[in-house]
């Protein structure tokens, strides 16, 4: 025990005295969620659009400055040609165009008819179709101001309640990710590179050789790991609580209790990668390309994986970050008990054993 | 000259005896972009919906029908009453939830308004948003032909209607697939080249054969160039491969110009590397350089306007934007590939990304010192 005690310490050494790793630790959860919290939105406002106006009537002019103060849009300038429209898009200045025809009003007011094309940049599809629809609505919208007295007849009301999220913020999505995501980095990458470095430097050997059992190097080793991503997690709970005003709806023992076990679990990885390679760069390499983006992509809180193709959906069943995502959006937004994640958590757990078993068989292979 | 050669000769031997390294650098790339493209899929369907119906009339009966075959949404539940249908969400077995009030069809034909109720799981703010949209618009067209059945239209329209013609340039299909490659090509040549380049003088002085450079009369800039080509070189091959991919994999053949591509290319992996040498000349470990470059990495990837636009974040994040490189290239992939836009339209992201360049290579230089 008291080897044990000796070893930890050093590692703790090992993590403290490298100053520009640790501020890099801390700065990564810290950073992530200012960004998400203030700076990125799936939200698709302030887009640049151009009409062109070829009616210049008082009916064109109503519906320009309708479109002008809606937030989405910011009308660049009309131009008084449409050939132009191609080299805006081109110049990427501008998602949309808006084309009203002539005798815009006079259509209205003897046909009760008329028509506004639009033209979307579809390079980006998504954006191509809120916007589409955005200037729909705000078409409709006027269209209905022009005669204000009718009523529609036989009139079916959506009312739309949107639960946990009512203003339909980002953070109670990107919170839980950020967390899985930030976890998996500290465990995986810095455990992997820690017990690397050794073999780099080659004062594994000395290590070795000592009458230390190997499986104390290896714990000596994660322990300070366990120890800073438990601090990174305070620190994102503190940040979302006080900062994105977003509430701990469940147990906060729980909480803990699942992130420690997929700490453990991403400490394994890093482990797992450790045994298998020689070199910093190429642990490195295996942790951040191969975890970082399916990471970030398969877990599930910037693309819903119930879109994807049927064996990306199976394959979105290994990430351990994805079973951990739905823990924290059960247990903190929802405020569910065990009894809603005893089965995520049995996944984690299992696989936390598999990882170990393997890399602890590993490790004694290549002693021998 | 000749320097020049024998520190390429030895970097290249660095770079293709460490196997592992080697195959990490294009495979990796290769299987993230067979499957990542994939994943990144911002269309939603296959929404599932709890329904309540305490109607069970024909008009709630044909609405529900009506939902289920647009393609959209899948009904995974069909209950008694709410509080079952509510249990479905907490379970995430339901996305969205449909009350279809008693007296729905009654209450329509004799008071001409009736109410639907609709409960959304909002944690996922884009889904919740768009599945409500989705859900208001088939009710909406449910509705229109409802009263067509009802009422006898004039032979004139009796209101004003507008109509809305769109289309849908440069990607007609709305395949979003086109829009995702070219990014997440540009991520995994940017992950590659930055990381590559920072760790490599960091790997020569943590393990002390900086030492045995310092004190030849190899130059600054020779040794600085020695690391830089090999990257540059290695980032231009996995771009290729990338690109070649998207052609015959996702059948997405560039618009625009291949050698204006490939000329922005070269000029941002400068800055890049740049970049990459910046952040070797002031760490001392590979850990450390490491953890720098990923944390500088990170914000590249969330801010690039990859995954949300950038039109939408507050001032002080756009500043933010035009000092990423990223940013800058993956505007100009869009632009070239998508488009077919030409060099007078690209030459403001040139310009930028070129001083970019300039400044991150100059400090590098500046900064990086042959004793120590």
């Amino acid at each position: 025990m008291k080897q044990l005690y000796t070893f930890v310490k050093k590692e703790f050494y090992h993590v403290f005295r490298d100053r520009k790793t640790l501020l890099m630790l801390f700065g990564v959860p810290i950073a992530q969620i200012i960004l998400f919290g203030f700076a990125l939105t799936n939200e698709i406002k302030g887009s640049k659009i151009i009409v062109v106006d070829y009616a210049k009537d008082v009916a064109s002019q109503q519906l320009i400055t309708r479109i002008g103060a809606s937030k989405y849009f910011e009308v660049e300038k009309s131009f008084a040609d449409h050939n132009q429209i191609e080299d805006a898009f081109k110049q990427g200045k501008i998602k949309l165009a808006v084309i009203i025809p002539q005798n815009f009003n006079d259509d209205i007011l003897h046909f009760n008819k008329a028509q506004v094309q639009v033209i979307a940049d579809a390079s980006d599809p998504n954006t191509a179709t809120t916007l589409t629809n955005y200037i729909t609505n705000i078409v409709s919208d006027y269209q209905s101001s022009l005669t204000p007295n009718q009523k529609i007849p036989y009139r079916i009301v959506p009312q739309i309640r949107m639960l946990y999220n009512p203003e339909l913020k980002g953070a109670p999505n990107f919170v839980p990710g950020v967390m899985a995501l930030v976890l998996m980095l500290v465990c995986t990458m810095m455990t992997s590179i820690a017990i690397v470095r050794e073999k780099e430097m080659g004062t594994m050997e000395v290590l070795l050789v000592s009458p230390f059992k190997p499986v104390f190097v290896i714990i000596s080793k994660a322990i300070p790991y366990l120890l800073l991503s438990i601090i990174n997690l305070i620190i994102i709970l503190l940040l979302s609580v006080f900062v994105l005003n977003l509430p701990i709806k469940g147990n906060i023992f729980l909480l803990f209790g699942a992130s420690t076990l997929f700490i453990l679990t991403s400490l394994s990885i890093g482990l797992i990668i450790s045994t298998v390679t020689t070199s910093q760069q190429s642990a490195m390499m295996a942790s951040l390309m191969g975890m970082m983006l399916p990471t970030m992509l398969l877990t599930g809180f910037m693309f819903p994986v119930e879109n994807m193709p049927v064996p990306l959906q199976v394959l979105s069943n290994i990430v351990p970050s994805r079973w951990y995502y739905i823990i924290i959006k059960n247990v903190m937004i929802k405020g569910l008990g065990f009894s809603a994640i005893w089965k995520e958590t049995l996944i984690l757990t299992g696989m936390t054993l598999l990882l170990l078993g393997l890399s602890l068989r590993n490790f004694k292979n290549r002693l021998a | 000259m000749r320097t020049l050669k024998f520190l390429l000769q030895k970097e290249f031997r660095q770079i293709f005896r460490d196997k592992i390294i080697l195959r990490m650098i294009f495979l990796a790339p290769v299987i993230q972009l067979l499957i990542l493209p994939l994943a990144a899929n911002y269309e939603v369907k296959n929404i599932s919906l709890a329904v309540v119906d305490n109607d069970h009339s024909t008009y709630s009966q044909k609405l529900i029908s009506k939902i289920t075959s647009s393609g959209y949404f899948r009904l995974t539940g069909y209950t008694a009453n709410f509080d079952e249908a509510y249990q479905l969400i907490a379970d995430d077995k339901a996305d969205l939830i449909l009350e279809i009030p008693q007296g729905f069809e009654r209450n329509l034909i004799r008071e001409d308004e009736q109410k639907l109720f609709v409960a959304v799981n909002a944690i996922n703010g884009t889904k919740a948003g768009l599945g409500g949209a989705y859900l208001g618009n088939i009710i909406a067209s449910f509705n229109g032909s409802i009263r067509t059945q009802l009422i006898q239209p004039d032979r004139f329209n009796p209101m004003p209607q507008i109509q809305v013609t769109s289309v849908n340039w440069f990607n007609p299909l709305l395949n979003y697939s086109f829009f995702m490659v070219p990014g997440i090509l540009v991520l995994l040549v940017t992950m590659i080249a930055a990381i590559q380049s920072a760790l490599n003088i960091v790997r020569e002085k943590e393990i002390g054969t900086i030492e045995q450079i310092n004190v030849t009369p190899v130059k600054k800039y020779h040794f600085i160039l020695g690391k830089l080509i090999p990257f540059w070189l290695l980032g231009m091959i996995v771009f290729t491969v990338g690109l070649l991919l998207a052609r015959f994999v996702y059948g997405i053949v560039p618009a625009g110009n291949v050698a204006l591509l490939y000329f922005f290319l070269s000029i941002y992996l400068f800055a890049l590397l740049g970049f990459g040498l910046l952040i070797s000349t002031y760490c001392n470990t590979q850990q450390q350089a490491m953890s720098v470059a990923f944390f500088f990495i990170m914000i590249f990837n969330l801010m690039s306007g990859l995954f949300t636009s950038i039109d939408s974040m507050p001032g002080w994040a756009k500043i933010i934007t035009d000092f990423i490189p990223v940013t800058y290239f993956i505007e100009v992939m869009r632009m070239i590939v998508l488009k077919g836009s030409g060099l007078a339209d690209i030459k403001f992201h040139l310009a930028a990304v070129f001083a970019l360049g300039v400044v991150l290579n100059t400090w590098a230089v500046i900064n990086y010192r042959k004793t120590s």
